[in-house]
């Protein structure tokens, strides 16, 4: 299928590959990486669930015998920091990777290489991250002992043990002596990177890449979402790249930035973190507003309701975004003013995202709703995001704050944000793109049994921990006595764990099973409203056949319907014919096609991070600081070759 | 740093070109990142008390006014360049591109040098005080910056000797690396101002 051009002098042939590891581990296609960001994000899914489900055993009654506290320490650490950082983020990334350039009509990313170092540096960053398990160390705590007087904790123990925003100086060299942290915040660096990397890939695309014709105020909303969380990760990323810094330098080089005995400051280290942390919190679950803002237009046969209110609102989210980090705070002594007016400010946010779910709610409203699989994830991701949503407007109330910080009640908010808006929106999003990736059609009997099952699951785990919190069951903790009588509703809560535990492998069963032996979807199987329902499914390699032109927000939905004179949607009559016409020109371009080569230089840069990482670490020993060197000259020559590789070979031409 | 995904249509959305918009992107990044470490450096440059010298004493402000003049310089010489290769003037391109490069070395040498003597001389180490480690994060992370400048800047020259002529097709151009330049001494002028100069 694919001719390869001139060879052109460079210092090395770029990589043909099309099948095959090879073309996987070169590919600069945006569908690929985005099926691989999907795929490795999973897997960290997985691992991460397996955390919470050993948390849940340890809780599940009275002193639980499961786990000790090192290990519980670890633990819940590893699940929060695998949850945000390899889950949630990765595979917002896999959908604006996959997505991106077909809703706004491209043939790729503007920088498909940049694309693939992205997805490279995350990986590395990941495996970094979990090496921990392996080679790192806890030491002693401070104050504390171990079982049996041991100087480290279990493998199980040894790994990122501060809590996901690492608190200084907790997470500090002198009472975390160990490398575990050390890990932690060089993994974390090493992913945040990637994801600055994707942010400014993606602005770039979304604001120079558009189909003629597609304006901004025609942009599915998912794209707009895809833009503002680029600007959030841009601008808040920064931030905890500093913050990181100096946690790393603390640590290894003996500045005293958050060493309270000689003069650093305990809390700045919350306010950087928290500068990123919250605008974090909406780079996760403005994703998933971007999918159901796609999904119930589909299925309730109507377009969104106020559109530029969406976008507007989802923009408004971002800005105020950076102006509230103060609220994850007002336990820490930060003065009454201050506490006001982030108090005020977390109020005042909660306006846009009202704004978004009453337009939702308008969108369903006298809309002929299918209740397909896909829809009911998106109609549990409004549910239970209000409900996430309302409990998070309560800690603007800084005296009741007081009372729920660090108690089950935060645990419980942040999950009915995070799962039950988050993750219900992916798999929302995962059910309706997948004709799309496959060209197959999920089960929707085993998907409407994922759901209910995933739905009654995460109530009964996330919903008792509101009253566990406000019964005074503080967060973090290993283990309580009975007399507390928490048992019983934490005995309901690790049920519910397992539940969702359950749904997943249906889900995993679904997608495996959909994928070898689905329906065959055909062109445009949910009658769907967006450009990239108007290319044959599977997606082709080279995305559209013909460049499309884009004359209206919905386009490919006016393509096919028109409106009667009461606004109802009336089929055309020329509806079908458009729909075999476009595919024929998906199928066979009428035009040859110039798609981007492939590159081995993103996954050895990309890999260099991992040498980097350990040299740092182990900078110290003999062996560390050669291997330092060698990432850092791995990465300049890569990066160098990179820069080399001539441009007029990037385009391969493909016939169809 | 770029691999522009389409060509026979080229044609940019807001008319900015691809590589140059992710370029601007990026800085805006940076200044997140500077603002984060210059403030740092604010919120620690008060807290005395603590093991002595802090940078405020022992600043060399004629010696650091002669270095950033020396940065400033090589923003002119950017400009140069870049002015050159518009002509399509070769050869003073290279040569404005090594004057680039060797002035922001000189200046980088200058901060090995103002380094040295804090760390040897005056016995200001990063691990001193707070205000010491949040001096050295700040003016070490701006230093690596040049320092990648200057890879870049030696980079093109390495090309342009190689190939004969630079073009503004290859990934690595010299309109982006040169308002990377002009960021990397924008943000200079703002550490020298607010670090050096002000009490």
């Amino acid at each position: 299928m694919a001719t390869p051009a001139s060879p052109a002098s460079t210092i090395f042939r770029r990589p043909r590959q099309t099948s095959g590891w090879m073309s996987w581990i070169t590919t600069v296609d945006h569908k690929k990486i985005g099926i691989m960001y999907g795929y490795s994000a999973f897997i960290f899914f997985i691992l991460g669930g397996l955390e919470a489900l050993i948390l849940r055993l340890q809780l599940a009654g009275p002193d639980g015998t499961v786990l000790d506290a090192a290990e519980y320490n670890a633990m819940f650490t590893m699940h929060g920091t695998t949850m945000v950082f390899l889950f949630v983020m990765p595979v917002g990334a896999a959908f604006f990777n996959y997505l991106l350039p077909l809703m706004i009509g491209a043939r790729d990313v503007a920088f498909p290489r940049m694309n693939a170092l992205s997805f490279w540096i995350f990986i590395f960053g990941g495996i970094f991250l979990y090496s921990s398990f392996l080679f790192g160390t806890t030491g002693p705590p401070s104050g504390g002992n171990l079982p049996g007087g041991a100087t480290d904790a279990s493998w199980l123990g040894s790994t990122i043990n501060g809590g996901w925003f690492m608190y200084q100086p907790n997470a500090g060299p002198r009472f975390s002596t160990g490398t575990v942290l050390d890990y932690g915040a060089i993994g974390l660096q090493i992913l945040g990177l990637a994801s600055l990397i994707s942010a400014v890939n993606f602005i770039a695309t979304i604001l120079n890449m558009r189909a003629k014709g597609m304006k901004l105020l025609r942009m599915p909303v998912f794209i707009w979402m895809t833009l503002v969380v680029a600007f959030l990760l841009l601008f808040s990323l920064p931030i905890i790249a500093v913050a990181l810094f100096m946690v790393t330098f603390d640590r290894q080089l003996g500045t005293l930035f958050f060493d309270t005995f000689q003069g650093g400051d305990a809390v700045l280290w919350q306010h950087l973190f928290w500068l990123f942390g919250h605008p974090e919190v909406y780079i996760l679950i403005l994703p998933a507003m971007g999918i159901v803002s796609e999904t119930l237009p589909v299925f309730s046969r109507k377009p969104l309701f106020g559109y530029p209110a969406v976008v507007f609102a989802g923009a408004a989210i971002g800005f105020l975004g950076f102006g509230v980090w103060a609220h994850h705070m007002f336990s820490s002594g930060i003065t009454p003013v201050a506490q006001a007016a982030f108090g005020l400010a977390t109020m005042t946010i909660a306006v846009p995202t009202g704004i978004k779910i009453f337009n939702w709610l308008g969108t369903m409203w006298m809309g002929k709703i299918k209740f397909t699989t896909p829809m009911l994830f998106s109609l549990g991701f409004v549910a239970l995001f209000v409900i996430g949503g309302l409990s998070g407007v309560t800690h603007s109330i800084v005296p009741a704050d007081w009372q729920q910080t660090d108690t089950y009640y935060i645990v419980a908010h942040f999950h009915y944000v995070l799962f039950g808006g988050a993750i219900f929106g992916i798999f929302a999003g995962l059910y309706y793109w997948f004709p799309k990736l496959t060209g197959r059609m999920m089960s929707e009997k085993l998907g409407k049994l994922h759901f209910w099952l995933m739905f009654i699951g995460m109530n009964l785990t996330f919903g008792p921990m509101h009253w566990l919190g406000l019964q005074g069951m503080v967060r973090r903790t290993w283990k309580y006595p009975a007399e507390y009588n928490f048992g019983t509703w934490n005995m309901v809560v690790t049920v519910g764990a397992f539940i969702i535990a359950s749904s997943i492998l249906v889900f995993m069963l679904n997608w495996t099973k959909s994928k070898r032996r689905g329906v065959e979807a055909g062109m445009d199987p949910w009658d769907a409203r967006t450009i990239e329902w108007s290319i044959p499914n599977p997606t082709p390699e080279w995305n559209f056949g013909v460049n499309p032109d884009v004359h209206s927000l919905d386009d490919w939905w006016h393509r096919k319907y028109d409106e009667d004179e009461d606004g109802r949607p009336v089929r055309r009559p020329d509806a079908d014919s458009t729909i075999a016409q476009f595919h024929d020109q998906g199928v066979n371009p009428p035009a040859p096609i110039h798609l981007p080569t492939p590159s081995y230089f993103p996954f050895f840069a990309g890999a260099s991070f991992l040498a980097v990482g350990y040299g740092v670490i182990y900078h110290t020993r003999g062996w560390g600081l050669p291997l330092l060197i060698f990432g850092v000259v791995l990465l300049l020559s890569s990066l160098i070759g990179w820069s080399l590789e001539p441009l007029e070979e990037e385009h391969e031409e493909v016939h169809a | 740093m770029s691999d522009v995904a389409h060509e026979e249509h080229v044609h940019e959305s807001t008319g900015v070109e691809t590589r140059k918009l992710a370029m601007w992107v990026f800085l805006s990044s940076e200044f997140m990142f500077f603002g984060a470490l210059i403030t740092n450096y604010l919120l620690f440059k008060g807290r005395v008390g603590y093991t002595a010298p802090y940078p405020a004493e022992i600043f060399d402000i004629p010696f650091t006014s002669v270095s950033s003049f020396v940065l400033l310089m090589s923003s002119l010489t950017m400009v140069l360049a870049d002015h050159a290769i518009h002509r399509d003037d070769q050869r003073s391109t290279r040569t404005w591109l090594i004057a680039t490069a060797l002035l922001g070395m000189v200046f980088l040498a200058g901060q090995a040098y103002e380094f040295t003597t804090f760390v040897v001389d005056e016995g200001m180490k990063i691990s001193t005080n707070p205000a010491a480690s949040a001096f050295f994060t700040l003016t070490g992370f701006h230093g690596t910056h040049v320092l990648v400048g200057v890879i870049m800047l030696l980079t093109l020259v390495g090309i342009s000797f190689r190939k004969g002529r630079l073009s503004t097709a290859t990934g690595l151009n010299l309109e982006n690396v040169a308002l990377y330049w002009h960021f990397v001494d924008i943000i200079w002028i703002v550490i020298f101002t607010v670090v050096y100069l002000i009490k």
